[in-house]
């Protein structure tokens, strides 16, 4: 009961978040130079035309009810037009976000694999040379700006040993993405570093707390292996809340998306986004990031509930 | 991002025990035994050093022009006369490593601090507070984390083409969430002991309150954050030009350099792309070794 009344509570404040995230949208549409209108119909607008479609689009109201007349759209499911592409941004973003979807999907499965036995082998070595070394390379993973890495990437794996295309798979269709699997190995591994990097040390923390419980105390003097208490015990037990983690991740997935589809000219979100801010197209802008902080809101969300519900001491924490 | 990244923080290895609520000389003393003891703290420590003399020491001893542009010397590779060539407007590679480095670690630094003080401030004044105040105050903060700074920058990019102190405004107005989060939860176990129902018994404004001792009593907390806030800001100072926020030449930072040397990824001049990169990923690294050590010196718990 107290989970579900916690549940109810948490969903009210994600809504709010939301609507913030609406109000922080609208006034930055409404922050930018010449306006919505000046955008859409160029520079070379005349002021009698700047009326008429401010007129038109409910612009010479007052801010609060403009608010409203675009909160009404969007919750219409509208996100309005984008100015350079004749398209509705709507239709734009179920194009692209597929595409950014599978790359951030898979960059974080990749990740994760990688970083799951990592971080549980660092814990067992605790201080030994390969948790140093595990730990500087996570640092220097870390610390490395993504278009940097992309960049030692290609020059490595294409013009040193050409092993895969430096350009991700185009076309508009994900079959089209797939069909191309070489072209996606490259953006992957970029996206994937710093999921490594943050999650090994997550798992290692988890793995570290999970050794010093009881239970484990209990199972050693029981008999057990070292082998089968982490396997059966430890594993388990930190593995849920290190993979919640990832509701937590999902804006720096997106971050890194923005960077990595502009390097590997992948035509995803982040591409249509980075197209869009040249020639500031803000339609297509504000509704991009929208559909990023609605999901980075859910995956937040997600990460809690899941949290709360494996660790029951989060409980005690909670405010 | 770090900022970029706010979320995504490297998180620590953790160790157990409780918050020190005054620190004291005692308390200093000890915190500095326990990070010296640390190995990649120490490290990261000297790193920074380094790269500080590096960049505003170094240019007296290495002097070379960075305004102006030498037509005849373009592209040049590393050699006694150039030690790590010259880019492709004929500037030398090293003293613009130094040249760039400073704007790279002053932006950084700035940026990180200021966004520490905004989040300290707003954490404080939202914990102190308590009820709806604080609830409205943090999904503020929840809207901003849901929102990833570099596509709030590449917007402002399309907008204004900023300075030195424009940056740093920028970068500290972006990233200032995680900070504010971590000082809150401090706040809430601070405003309830008995000091501080004392002074508000006996008159103490909450002004007070908060300035005489919450704050005083998150300076371990406050400290460790606005490191790791630095290693941020720096890794998020190096995406700025990426994005198309960058400095206008001849000014430039490791970014700048990186992102100028881009063009030469197939050409072989490796001197353009491996130093800037390998600085920001060193410095980068080494302030964040410097927030883990502070970090399990000063035993605070918990990270954005």
């Amino acid at each position: 009961m107290a989970t579900f009344l916690y549940l109810i509570r948490r969903v009210l404040q994600a809504v709010v978040v939301i609507l913030i995230v609406t109000v922080a949208i609208f006034c930055l549409l409404h922050a930018l130079p010449g306006g919505p209108a000046r955008g859409i119909l160029g520079p070379q607008a005349t002021a009698q035309q700047i009326a008429e479609f401010n007129r038109e689009q409910s612009l010479d109201k007052p801010l609060p009810v403009q608010y409203f007349v675009y909160l009404r759209t969007l919750l219409h499911g509208d996100l309005g037009t984008s100015y350079t592409l004749n398209e509705s941004v709507a239709q734009l973003i179920g194009q692209r976000l597929p595409k950014t979807l599978v790359l951030t999907v898979l960059s974080a499965l990749v990740g994760l694999v990688l970083a799951v036995p990592l971080g549980m082998w660092q814990a067992v070595r605790r201080n030994k040379p390969v948790d140093y070394a595990v730990t500087t390379l996570s640092f220097v993973a870390y610390s490395t700006p993504v278009y940097f890495l992309g960049l030692i990437l290609v020059l490595v794996f294409n013009h040193i040993l050409p092993w895969f295309p430096a350009q991700a798979p185009q076309g508009d269709s994900l079959g089209q993405v797939f069909a191309d699997p070489a072209g996606l190995v490259l953006p992957v591994a970029a996206g994937a570093a710093s999921v490594v990097a943050v999650f090994s040390r997550y798992m290692r923390a988890a793995t570290l707390e999970n050794l010093s419980e009881d239970y484990v105390r209990t199972a050693r003097a029981g008999g057990s292996r070292q082998g089968a208490i982490l396997r059966r015990h430890v594993f388990r037990n930190s593995l849920t809340p290190v993979v919640a983690m990832l509701g937590y991740y999902v804006p720096v997935l997106f971050g890194g998306a923005l960077v990595i589809e502009q390097l590997f000219n992948y035509p995803g979100m982040g591409l249509l986004f980075w197209s869009a801010a040249q020639s500031s197209d803000y339609p297509v802008l504000l509704g991009c990031v929208l559909v990023i902080s609605i999901a980075t809101v859910v995956g937040t969300l997600i990460a809690d509930v899941v949290q709360r519900i494996v660790d029951p001491r989060v409980k005690a924490g909670e405010v | 991002m770090s900022a970029v990244l706010q979320s995504g923080r490297l998180p620590g290895g953790g160790s157990g025990g409780a918050s020190p609520d005054e620190i004291g000389v005692r308390g200093l003393r000890l915190a500095a035994r326990r990070f010296a003891r640390n190995r990649l703290a120490v490290a990261g420590l000297a790193l920074v050093v380094f790269f500080f003399l590096f960049c505003f020491v170094g240019p007296y001893l290495y002097s070379t022009d960075q305004t102006h542009t030498a037509l005849t010397q373009v592209n040049l590779a590393p050699s006694g006369a150039h030690l790590l060539g010259t880019d492709a407007v004929g500037h030398d590679e090293l003293g613009r490593l130094m040249y760039g480095g400073k704007v790279s670690l002053l932006v950084g630094l700035a940026s990180g601090i200021l966004a520490t003080v905004i989040g300290t401030l707003w954490g404080a004044a939202a914990g102190y507070a308590g009820g709806w105040i604080d609830a409205a105050m943090m999904r503020v903060v929840d809207a901003g984390i849901a929102i990833p700074a570099l596509f709030i920058l590449l917007v402002v990019s399309a907008i204004s083409t900023p300075d030195v102190p424009g940056l740093i405004v920028i970068l500290g107005l972006v990233s200032w969430l995680v900070p504010s989060r971590l000082v809150r939860a401090e706040t809430l176990t601070l405003k309830n002991r008995d000091y501080v129902l004392t002074l508000r018994a006996i008159g103490g404004s909450h002004a007070r309150a908060i300035t005489r001792h919450i704050l005083p009593n998150s300076v371990s907390t406050i400290v460790v954050a606005a490191t790791f806030q630095v290693a941020d800001a720096i890794l998020l100072v190096a995406y700025v030009s990426y994005l198309g926020l960058g400095l206008q030449p001849p000014q430039t930072d490791w970014g700048g350099m990186l992102t100028a040397g881009l063009t030469a990824t197939y050409s072989g001049r490796w001197w353009l792309i491996l130093p800037p990169g390998l600085a920001v990923i060193l410095v980068v690294c080494a302030f964040n070794a410097i927030g883990d050590g502070l970090r399990d010196a000063f035993d605070v718990r918990g990270r954005g």
